[in-house]
Formats: C-alpha cells, structure tokens, sequence
C-alpha cells in the first residue's frame, strides 16, 4: 500500500467538486433528453403508439414480400481475390512529410483496415491514429473526380498539352514547392522535370526542424536527423520534444521508450524521463519528473544543464544566465551517472539550442550509443528560410511559376495568406492537391494525385532503410499519380511502376547478393513492404564540431531566466495533427489524450491564469477568448488545463481548415499565421500575446467530465520504482472482504458458479507502464468495428459511441487539499495540485467479465457469456431496456440513441452517410440499429476467423495470429490479447498463470490487477500497476 | 391470416404423415440402395480393385469433360481401347499435344473434330493409367440402356415407393381408428337406450329422477347452452391464436423460394446428369463465408468448347447469354435464393471443409433442381436444431482432439457442436 495518499481526478471540475459537474456525474447520461419535439404542440405519446402500432402492421406486410436481391459474381474471377476473403498488401503511408509502413487489410479490392508493418525498422510494427484513420480519407467524397483548369472540369490530355505549352513558354522561375520528399524514385522524377524545366525544388514541413538540421550541419557537417534510440537510453530528458506524441517518429519512439520502461522479475529497471516544457504533452504525462517552463527560459535550462554537465565531465562553460531549479540539478546528476546511456532531446526549433543539445549529447558520448549518424532520418528537409524566401518572391513577383506539390502553405504556412494573395497574378500554378483546398483553390491547373492507397511509390525515411507503397485498389477517380505527371511533363515514360521498378533493380538489386533474380527480389520486397540495403562497415560516428559559445550568446540574446507576460505556444496534437487529415471524421472526434475535448481547437490556460482573464468554466461550458499577437487574433474557447505552465498559454494547429471539406470546415480555428518567421526560422512558441475574454458562451465537447471513478481506490494502482524493487506487491490496492470466517480475498466468496473454459480463454493484459496514452488503439478500434461517428453536439450529450476510451487520469498528493484549513488554504493548495499533477493513462474497454453484472439484467438474455469467456452483445436481440448499461462498473456500454447511418442528421458520420464512405465499413460486422446497446466484444470477428483459420488448417492457433485490433495497432505493446488456456501465449506468460491447490488457476504476476476488484466481476482483463521511476520520498 | 391458417393445417398435416413415415422411410432407402450396389461386380475379366481405383480417378479428372457414352467437350471413351492401342491412349492422356505434333492422324483428327481444343496433360502414373482403361474397358462392356437407367432412377424411384407405402399405412391407420370411434359409439348409444328403457320401466323412481331419465336429447339446446359456447368460443380463439403466430413466425421465411433466373441453368444437368463436382463451379466453399456464384470465366472453361446439348446443333440461346456476357463485359445478375439477414455470420468454409456438411444437407437434392430453389427454411431454429444434433467432425483434426479428450472424460455422448459453444450468440451474431 502506498504510504501517501494520492487523489485521482478527471479534471478540474471534480478536483474543486463543481456543483453542476457532480450532478451531472451522478447519471450515466445526462437528464436532458434533447429529442426534437416539444411537449405541447408536438407528438405526444399517443401518437406515438399509434404510429408505432401501424409501423408494425405496415412492417410485417411488407416483410411478407421478400425483395428481390442480386448476387453479381465477377466477369473474370481475379486469381488471388476471393469474395469474403480478406487479402493483406504491404504498403507505405505517406503523409505530408510523415511515414508509417502498413499493410493493408482489403476485402473484395477495397481497402477496410490498416495495420502497422511488424517488419519495418522504421515504425516498428505499430500505428497512429492518422495512420489508421487514412483509410478513411481514401472514400473522402471531397477528393477532387478530375483535374482541373481554371476551376473547371477537365481532362488529362488537356492538361498536360497546357502544361507543357504554359512551362515551354513560361521564361522565369519555376519552382517546386512540397513537404520534405523522402522517396528515392519521387526525388528521381522530380530532378528529371527541375532540370527539364530549369525549376527550383523547396520544401518545407508544418512543424519545422530547420533549427536541428541547421545545428547538425554546423556541428557534424551532415544537414539530417540521426537515429535516435530511446530503448538504449537509461535517462532521457526532453526539452519541449514530444517524441511520444507527435515529434519526427512518434511510432517508433513509443516502441522503443516503452521497452525501457517495462518491468518483470527479470528486469527490474527502468529508464527515466525528465520533461521541461510549457504545454502539458504525452510526454509530459509520461515523464517521471515534468518541469512546467516558460518558453522563453527554454534555451537557458538548455544552457544550464550543458553548463551542470560540463562541470562533470571538465569542459569548459558556456556563459549563461544562471536558472535555479533543482529537477534540472537532478537530471544532470543522472544523465552525468548513465552517461553514454543518456539522451536529450529537444522540440525547439532554433538553432542554437539544438547547437547546446548536441552539445550536451556530446559531452555524455550518446553519439555511437543512443544517437546513431549512420542511419539519418529523411522524413524532415523543410528549409524555413528557403520557404519564407520563396513566399516574399512570389509576392514580388520575381517568380513566374509555382506547382505545388501535396502540399496546402497557403494554409499551413505562417505566410499562407500571402503567398494566396499572390499566386493569382502567377503566370503559372498547379497544384497536385486531392482536393480543392486552401492552395489548389487559387491555382490555374490542378493535377490530383492518388491516394497513397492508390499508388506506387518508394520511401527511404532513414537513409538505407527502403519501402514500397503498392496500390490496394485502383483509382476511385479521375486521378493520376504525380510522379506520372512530372515525368510525362518531362517527356519522360511515365509509367511510374515501371520508372520505381527499374529504379530499384539498379539501386538496390545490383548491390546485393541475396537474389539472384530481379522478379524475385522485387516480389520479395514488395511482399515484406521494406527492404534494408546491407551494411558495408560500421561508419565512424562524425565528431562534433559545434561552436557553443556563439550558441551561448546567441541563447543568452533571445531568453531570459525569469520571463514576464502572456507566452503562446502552438502544437500538433495527437488526433487531427497537422490537419492534412482534418476532413476525417474519426480524427476530429477522437478526444485528444490529454485534454479529453474533440472537434475543436482551444486555448489551454492554467487554472491561474484562467482566474486572471476572468474564466468562469462550467461543466463543458467556456468562454471564448481573443488571443492577439504579432497584429494577428484568433479568437478561441479557454480551456483550463492543469500542468499548463505559469503565464504560457496553448493553441492546437491543424484546424480552422476553410477548404478541406465538409466535416472540417468552420471546425476550430487556423493557428498556423500565428507562428512567427522574424528570427528566419518557424517559431512556434511566440511572446508578447494578450488573450481577452470576450465573455462569448462556449460549448467545449469533452468526453472527460462522464464516467467518474467516484473516489474508489483501485481503478489506478501505481508506485515508485524503488519500492517495487523492495516488494513487487507495492502499490497494490488487494481489497479484503469480511466474513463469518475472518478477512478474505473478493475471489474466495462468490455467489457465482463460475464458467467452464474448455477450449479457449480470453485475455488481456495491459501494462499502464508501457501505454503512453497516444490513442492510435481507438482509431483501430472505430475502424474495425464500424463505430459511428456523433458529432460534436451529441458528444456534448456525452453520447459518444467509442467501444474503447483512453482514461486519463491526474493525481496529486490528496493531503495537501485535506490538510489546507480554510477555504482560500484549500482553493491555494488545489492550485498546487494542478499545476503540475502526475498523469495516468489508462485504456478501458469492456472487461469481458465472468461474472458480469450486465447478463444478469438483461431480460431478454441479450448479452450473454460465451464458452471462451467472452461477454457477447447480441444487437438483434437487444431492445434497449438499458439496464445492462446501468449495471455496469466501468461503463463501458454505448447505447444507439439514434440511427447513425443513412441519416442526413449525421452527415459527419461519412463512412456510414454515402456511398463512398461506406466502403470502409467491415463487411464482418453488424452495423448497429438505432436502440441498441453495443460495446467493446475483444473483435470476436478476428477471434473467430483466427480460430477458423487454424481449423481448417488442422491444427490449433497459434498466439500472436489471433489478437484485437487495439493490440494490434498499439506501438508501445501495451496491450497483450491471447488465449489464456495457451499456457505459452504472451498474456498468459505475462500474467503468470500457474495452477493452486484446488485447482484454480490464478495469476502470479503481483502488478496485475483488476479494475474494482471488490466488486469479484471478475474481468478477463488484467492491468498492471504503474510504476514512476521516482525518488522514494517524492511518490 | 386465413390463408396461413389453411397452409399452417395443410403443414401440420403433411409434417404429421411425415414423422410417421420417417422410419419406413429409412428402412427402404437402405434397402433401395443396397440394391443399386448390388450389380456392381460385373466384369470377370478385369481385376476390381483395379477398375474401383480406376472409377475414382476417372470421377475425379475425367468426368469434366468426358463421359463414357456421350461426347462431352472430349470424345465418349466406350470401346476407347479398341479403337487405340493403349500405349496410345496412355502418351495421349500424358501429353496430347506431343501426339497431335508427331503427326498422328487419328490424333490430329480428333483435334480438328473436337474445335482444336486441347487436352489437358495429366502426369499419371504407368499404374494408374492402366486402372483408367481397365474402368474403361468394364464400363464398355456392360450394356448401355442399364448403365444409364442404374445410375439416374435407382435412387429416386426408392424415394417416391418409399413415401408411397407409408402413406397409404396412415390413411389405413386412420380409417381404422374412424371405424373404432364409431363402433364404440354404436355401442354406447345401445348401452344408453338399454338403460334408459330399464329405469323408465322401473317404478320405484321418484320425481325428479323420473324427469332426468324422460329428459329428451336436443341439438338446439346443446348449442345454445354456455358451457357449449364457452367450448367452442375457446377453441375458435385458440386456433386463430396458434395459426396467428404461426403465420407471423413465416413472416420472412422464404423456404420454397424459386426465382426466375437469368439464365435457366440447370443444376440437374450440371450436378446431376454430368456429375461436376460442386467445389468446381462454387469455388469459395473450402475456404470462404461465401460459397460463390461462378464467374463468367468458370463457365466459358467448359463452355467455350459446348455450345449445345441434346444433340442439337447451333449455339443454345441460354449459353449464347453467357458468351454475351463476356463479351460485353457486363456481369450476369442471378436472382439471390439464399438470403440470410445480414445480422447472422455464416461461413461456408466453417461447415463444408471443417464441419465435412454435404452441400445437400442444407441445399436439398440440388442435383436434381432445374431451377433451384430454397430447400431449408433457414430460421434460426433450424440452424440452432443442426447444432444441437450434428456430431463434430473432429477427426484428424488437431484443433479438436484435446476438446474430445475432455468430452469423453465426462461424458458417453459424442461431441457434437453444441458442446463446444455453437449454441452461442456470438458464434453467428457481431
């Protein structure tokens, strides 16, 4: 047991106990029933019953004369596609300038379901959620049908004839502007129509790292991103990095950060995180220790930690203003013992701190051991000063032509605005957008690519690291892929698959010795999805040659230890990110990590300064506030966010979207113009911001404020790592229930029979010390099982329908608010308590319980408990009574309060509202009637087609081929499915199962637990204890 | 609901005579099939077990397009082997187009004579292709009106005596009881009068007895008493009741249904009459949730070379939609008879290579539909039913044997795939 107290809240609203919060709180849903109809003058419950009572006559008349329904086989039955048999293709995501190897789950030619690539280097067999949700963006009815020429419907010949007229006679500059390209055969095909053309290549990324490659060509003489790895680290400390939520490769990072931090009897040590950083991050919820600062002190921590560490290792100082905090002290103590074994990072984009951070990695010898300069990342060229250069051309003029590349600056560029202003007077634009958005809205010609679903393509994302994106399905529409363009513009052939293909053969067949034969090694890499070039020797790690001192005064010029004023920091977050993807519904509603809110971007304030500009927050109620810098004002809702650091305020990009479509439109406001280019670089992080509450009324959607754990103890179990080492029983909350006969575990009394198991049982085992909160699991979970998408005012109703939710909890020392007397001592330490609250994740879903309470309210037996453990939801013989919903602890059933699909009401639910989007829907699950309960069946579809599978093979499953998709999708690992009778499976060796006395199997792993225990439902899914790598005296 | 009621009576009935004859039923099936394999061992001259060898491999490879006493896409082999020498026929099964490119005549006729379609090489063993010709050679000799007669109506013609007989024992049974209830009734009456006689003529009778035995018996006043009324009003509303839910149990239910399709394949012809394995057209049912209705190119396989049948000449109009099909490249639409609602999983996969089901467990005697229609009624208690009854097929299935270790340790009954959860919910519905 814990020695200090801890309180767990879900946000502030319980932490002060706002009185319309614990109302609210006491219902599962709200009172309000906001269904159309008044009570006088509107249709009352007679009328009802008599509709009702006709409907049902009228039902069964008409059921009476089945209708006629076709079965249409194929003309010509393709070899490898059978009707109902999924096919999986490896491919490659590529996003703007970020990347995921996949493979692609298609049934009957069409693309339902993507999954991370379990042999790719890169991204380490895991997913995100724009990953997953980019299936969706496939059947996104905006895609632009056909190219266009001055706005109007045209035809390909028709373009390319005015493209090559416009560009033979074009006689300026022609520039290409895109993301970063990191694909060897797109580079090719580009270089091939810059020299045709005498045309010029920039790019540039929404968040940009112009600071770290600037720094790296200064220190190392090499303009790249080494590889960074997190799993060799024993101490990491990040400076505004958000290396778990959405910095550089996220999906990797997760991977290899939670293998440092998984514990077992055979490893008992973990790695530490110290966070510095202004907005409360996943990163941030993930440290062990996170130091809210300013940004504008950012550069001098930088500076002192490099100055603390120098003084370790005898290197002289830099000069820098002293800061004083004693985490920083402590970092530098345990980087200074792990040494090579340490890594700091940092999300800044100025150049002379990351100078410092290579300073300091240097100092600690990371390079060789945690950074490795042999495999650099090529996923971030962006040149800021490049982009901001070519932005002031084109608005004077000196620039003839612009195409623009998958890309959308006029939107996601600070200097978008202007550069839109100019493109009309261009002698020559075009866009290859797949969508009249932003940018394309105001070119001449737009070209539509492919989505990446659609093409072929290679990547190189880390230098000799390579993978193939291979078409799923042809083109839906009238497009066609780039690459094919710039080559036919080039005069070049321009089948783009026979340009890859050959590219390949002389690239990478040549040099190796594996295969002999070019098909073979073509099919084999095309069948793996990546392909790594072999090795020749171990290059040397590059010497740094850094001048700290000019990076000294250079940081000592731009920051101060103690800042004053309002200082605004913008952010990608996890759902929507940098909103290439924000006409996708499933990313506008996943509720962000941290927050908890969806379909909107806000302002996060801490609770102090949320005081200062006069908030009066209710429950998901705001106001709105105009927040002003640099000439320009956006005006958003306030949302108080615990851990936001003093006087610093948050604003999320990707949003404010005008062209992206119907779902994006008009949703949050754009940040991006916000960003400040005066110092040559993107700077995201902007002082001198006045923020004014204009006392607007604003509704924010949370699905935080449902679902309380009301006080009970248990829900998270957690402790220090040291006391685990002593007792891996610490921090277990293991409820005694009394009786006649004394004291006794919740499992030794029942008035359960209990259930037979005879063939398969299944489990889950989610580590809450591996799982960092990052969400792609419910983007699977929404995918795989047709989970319809609300709206944000029906999630304001708190009627969200996802089967899996990401708890996010805060905690804070509970006898700080106790022991306050008074109610100012008491309003003064709750302040304490959020600023800087720990933070817990955890993933919740319906537990499978063997004894559920659900089945045993339900009257018409329509959840029921399978042979193999599951707890069925039967949706045909559902007829809503609810009580299930009502009888269960964790609150995990969702109930169908309308008809989500083919209902106008609900344009934004596209995959279920046209025809399009409905080819993403999972032809193997039901998708559910309105009045019908449903949640979380651990995708009993996989369960049973694995266990089919393996039938009709002869034999039986082996663990790993049968999983969910959350566990699937998860980078970190964190959650294990498996057959619990498979004494080999994962969950069961995580778990520990072993046999006692009587008989019963029980589990031996002591940080497993469950959820509630007191209450002996039993869950099938257990959740291992968190453990923070904190000094003893601090947990 | 009238109607229902009528075609719930005429049900009953007919289930009724049904579960009767279901014993008899079985007993002469048997019987009749023992029948049909009793001529079997015919030919003397020729080893048996080399010639059943020799059946199977044939029905295996041959049948697709060749038959022993018709032209299918190839020639009928009867007296095949006295037309050529077997080392002949042997080279021309292993690689026809070696022949037909050495020059032979008689194969280069055969070529040209069959629309230069070629045959398939098949790389048999010396042995095996010996155990081909010896079938051969024992289906030529038995006499050709036999052989077709055994194998097309011995079964069918079991079936319908078998029916026949147990029918009239209903009715007999039937009459028979008639006639009982009437006799017990002529007696009854005759004790009754008797009795009535006696005490009328007996004096010691008081008043009110007198007027009990002089009571006359009255239709009219039986009909029009409560008790009568009450009776009939109770069974009136008991059978509007029962054929009311009985009806609306139907609702939906399309066991019968039997589409027009668009093209009037007959898979008494296809199954039946030439035997083509199921799987050969309905590809997905080893591996799949759907069976799957052939494509265009499954059928021009055959019938690229067979533009008719009967003898006739000319391309047949119903195959001329086939070939229009692939030319114009628009699919054929067949008319769907199967239609389970879309809340229940099936996979055909699952039962047919799994559960080892025949295709006419569910399917009915496909073999002998010219048009096909529902044979099961496809409810869920008639799926729930198979489960409950069906053995597991689990042998030589590994996935199953430590299942049936354990079965067997409790139980005497056979594992059967309710045992194993197939009565659960979550087994056809998510």
């Amino acid at each position: 047991m814990s020695e200090t107290k801890k309180t767990y809240w879900k946000g502030l609203e319980q932490l002060t106990n706002n009185p319309e919060f614990v109302k609210n709180s006491e219902g599962e849903f709200p009172e309000f029933l906001p269904i159309s109809g008044d009570e006088e003058n509107g249709p009352n419950r007679r009328d009802f019953l008599k509709v009702m009572g006709f409907g049902v006559a009228a039902a069964s008349l008409a059921a009476c004369e089945a209708p006629v329904r076709k079965a249409i086989p194929y003309l010509n039955k393709p070899v490898d596609v059978d009707p109902s048999v999924p096919n999986y293709y490896a491919s490659t995501f590529i996003s703007g300038s970020d990347y995921c190897s996949v493979v692609v789950k298609t049934r009957e030619g069409r693309p339902i379901k993507v999954e991370g690539n379990t042999m790719s280097p890169v991204s380490g067999g895991g997913t995100s959620a724009q990953v997953e949700a980019s299936v969706l963006s496939l059947y996104d009815e905006q895609r632009l049908q056909t190219p266009m020429i001055n706005g109007s419907a045209s035809t390909w010949d028709e373009v390319d004839s005015a493209v090559t007229k416009q560009l033979g006679s074009l006689g300026g500059r022609l520039v290409v502007v895109s993301n970063s390209v990191f694909s060897p055969s797109t580079q090719k095909a580009l270089d091939l129509f810059l020299t045709k053309y005498n045309a010029e290549h920039v790019q540039y990324d929404q968040v940009s790292f112009h600071g770290m490659l600037a720094a790296n060509e200064k220190s190392f003489g090499t303009r790249a991103i080494p590889f960074y790895d997190f799993s060799k680290a024993k101490t990491i400390v990040s400076f505004d990095a958000d290396f778990l939520g959405g910095w550089l490769n996220h999906t990797l990072f997760n991977k290899q950060f939670a293998e440092t931090r998984r514990l077992s009897d055979k490893k008992k040590d973990m790695s530490r995180l110290y966070s510095f950083e202004s907005n409360l991050s996943l990163t941030g919820a993930n440290a062990d220790y996170r130091t809210p600062i300013r940004p504008s002190q950012e550069g001098l921590f930088v500076a002192n930690l490099y100055n603390l560490i120098a003084a370790k290792a005898g290197a002289p100082a830099i000069s820098a203003a002293k800061v004083d905090s004693p985490r920083l002290t402590m970092a530098a103590e345990d980087l200074w013992k792990s040494k090579a074994s340490s890594l700091v990072v940092s999300g800044s984009n100025d150049e002379a701190v990351q100078a410092i951070v290579n300073g300091i990695n240097n100092l600690l010898g990371a390079y060789g051991e945690t950074i490795d300069w042999s495999a650099t990342y090529n996923t971030r060229k962006g040149d800021d000063a490049k982009m901001a250069k070519l932005v002031n051309d084109v608005s004077k003029g000196s620039v003839t032509g612009v195409i623009f590349y998958n890309c959308n600056p006029v939107y996601d560029h600070a200097m978008g605005a202007q550069l839109g202003e100019a493109l009309g007077s261009l002698k020559f634009s075009l866009s290859t957008s797949d969508r009249l958005d932003e940018t394309s809205a105001s070119v001449g010609i737009i070209a539509p690519d492919h989505h990446y679903l659609e093409s072929w393509n290679d990547a190189e994302p880390v230098k000799g690291h390579l993978s193939l994106s291979q078409p799923t399905i042809s083109n839906l529409f009238n497009t066609r892929q780039a690459q094919s363009s710039f080559l036919t513009w080039a005069d070049e052939e321009a089948d783009y698959f026979e340009f890859v293909k050959s590219n390949w053969a002389e690239w990478y067949f040549a040099n190796q010795s594996e295969q002999a034969d070019l098909q073979m090694f073509w099919d084999q890499c095309l069948h793996d999805g990546v392909y790594t070039v072999p090795s020749e020797e171990v290059a040397e790690s590059p010497v740094f040659a850094g001048d700290l001192n000019a990076a000294a005064s250079s940081v000592s010029g731009t920051y101060s230890a103690d800042g004053s004023g309002t200082e605004l920091i913008l952010y990608a977050n996890a759902s929507v990110s940098n909103g290439i993807q924000a006409n996708n519904p499933w990313l506008q509603e996943m509720s962000d990590p941290i927050t908890k809110a969806c379909w909107d971007n806000y302002l996060t304030v801490s609770p102090s300064y949320a005081s200062e500009i006069g908030l009066n927050p209710g429950d998901m109620t705001t106001q709105k506030v105009n927040v002003s810098v640099g000439g320009k004002t956006v005006s958003v809702p306030a949302l108080i966010q615990p851990g936001q650091a003093r006087g610093t305020v948050g604003l999320a990009l990707g949003y404010g979207r005008t062209k992206a479509g119907k779902v994006a439109n008009g949703v949050g406001a754009n940040a991006y113009p916000m960003a400040d280019y005066s110092k040559g670089y993107q700077n995201l992080k902007l002082v001198g911001v006045t923020v004014e509450n204009t006392g607007e009324s604003y509704r924010v959607a949370q699905t935080q404020t449902s679902q309380t754990v009301m006080q009970r103890g248990n829900v998270i179990q957690e402790t220090v790592l040291s006391k685990y080492q002593d007792n891996p029983y610490e921090g277990r909350e293991m409820p005694q229930i009394y009786t006649s006969e004394g004291f006794k575990k919740p499992g030794a009394i029942t008035l359960w029979s209990g259930h037979e198991y005879p063939n398969h049982h299944w489990g889950m085992a989610i580590d809450l010390n591996s799982c960092t909160g990052c969400g792609a699991c419910t983007i699977a979970c929404q995918a795989e099982n047709n989970i319809p998408v609300v709206g944000k005012q029906e999630v304001l109703n708190r009627r969200e329908m996802t089967w899996l939710r990401i708890d996010r909890y805060y905690s804070s020392n509970t006898d700080l608010v106790e022991n306050a007397v008074g109610a100012l001592a008491k309003n003064a330490a709750m302040e304490v308590a959020a600023d800087n609250p720990e933070v817990t994740f955890q993933p919740m879903m319906c537990q499978q319980c063997n004894n559920a309470p659900c089945e045993t309210v339900c009257p018409v037996a329509a959840t029921t408990h399978s042979s193999e453990g599951l707890n069925q939801m039967t949706y045909n013989r559902c007829i809503g009574t609810r009580y299930c919903a009502n009888n269960c602890p964790y609150k995990v059933r969702r109930f169908n309060w309308f008809k989500y699909h083919d209902n106008s009401e609900f344009a934004d639910n596209t995959s279920m509202n046209n025809d399009l989007g409905k080819m993403v829907l999972n032809p193997d699950v039901t998708v559910r009637a309105r009045g019908v309960m449903e949640k979380c069946t651990f995708c009993v579809q996989r369960v049973q087609a694995g266990k089919l599978q393996a039938k009709r093979e002869g034999r039986r499953p082996v663990d790993g081929e049968i999983t969910s998709a959350c566990s699937k999708a998860c980078p970190s690992e964190a959650i294990v499915f498996g057959d619990l009778k498979n004494k080999e499976s994962r969950v069961a060796q995580l778990l520990k199962l072993q046999s006692n006395d009587e008989g019963e199997v029980e589990v031996g792993e002591p940080r497993a637990y469950h959820v509630l225990e007191e209450i002996r439902v039993d869950p099938n899914v257990w959740y291992f204890t968190k453990i923070r790598n904190k000094e003893k005296t601090e947990a | 609901m009238s109607i229902n009621r009528l075609k719930f009576n005429h049900h009953l009935f007919c289930q009724f005579l049904l579960t009767l004859s279901l014993i008899s039923f079985i007993s002469f099936g048997s019987l009749a099939q023992e029948d049909a394999a009793a001529p079997e061992a015919t030919d003397a001259g020729l080893d048996p077990a080399l010639v059943s060898a020799g059946e199977s491999l044939f029905n295996g490879n041959c049948t697709v397009c060749h038959a022993i006493n018709e032209k299918v896409i190839g020639p009928a082999l009867r007296d095949a082997h006295e037309r050529q020498s077997e080392e002949w026929i042997k080279a021309f099964i292993k690689n026809s187009s070696k022949v037909i490119a050495s020059g032979d005549e008689y194969a280069v006729a055969l070529y040209n004579e069959y629309n230069q379609t070629q045959m398939t090489a098949f790389a048999f063993s010396d042995d095996e292709l010996n155990s081909i010709i010896a079938y051969i050679k024992s289906e030529s000799a038995k006499p050709i009106e036999a052989a077709v007669a055994t194998t097309t109506s011995a079964d069918g013609e079991a079936v319908s005596a078998s029916s026949g007989v147990a029918g009239e024992y209903i009715t007999a049974i039937l009459i028979g009881f008639v006639v009982v209830l009437i006799l017990i009734l002529i007696v009854l009456f005759l004790i009754i009068s008797v009795l009535t006689k006696y005490l009328k003529e007996n004096k010691e009778l008081d008043e009110e007895e007198r007027d009990l035995v002089g009571q006359e018996f009255s239709i009219g006043q039986l009909a029009k008493s409560n008790a009568f009324l009450g009776f009939v009003t109770f069974f009136f509303l008991a059978i509007v009741l029962k054929s009311a839910i009985d009806g609306l149990f139907t609702v939906g239910v399309q066991q019968g249904y039997q589409p027009k399709q668009p093209i009037a394949f007959s898979h008494q012809l296809h199954a039946g009459q030439y035997e083509i394995e199921c799987v050969y057209c309905h590809t997905g049912v080893n591996k799949a949730k759907s069976a799957n209705i052939p494509s265009v190119n499954i059928c021009m396989n055959c019938h690229s070379a067979i533009q008719n049948v009967g003898g006739q000449t000319g391309m047949s109009p119903e195959i001329q939609k086939i070939y229009d099909a692939a030319e114009s490249g628009v699919p054929i639409e067949w008319v769907r008879v199967h239609n389970l609602p879309d809340l229940a999983y099936f996979n055909h996969s699952q039962h047919v290579k799994v559960g080892g089901i025949e295709c006419q467990t569910c399917h009915g005697p496909i073999e002998e539909m010219a048009v096909v229609y529902q044979y099961s009624d496809l409810t869920m208690g008639w799926c729930i039913n198979c489960h409950r009854e069906t053995e597991v097929n689990a042998k030589g299935n590994e996935y199953y044997t430590k299942l049936v270790e354990l079965h067997d340790q409790t139980s005497k009954n056979p594992l059967k795939v309710q045992d194993i959860g197939g009565l659960e919910c979550s087994k056809c519905h998510y």
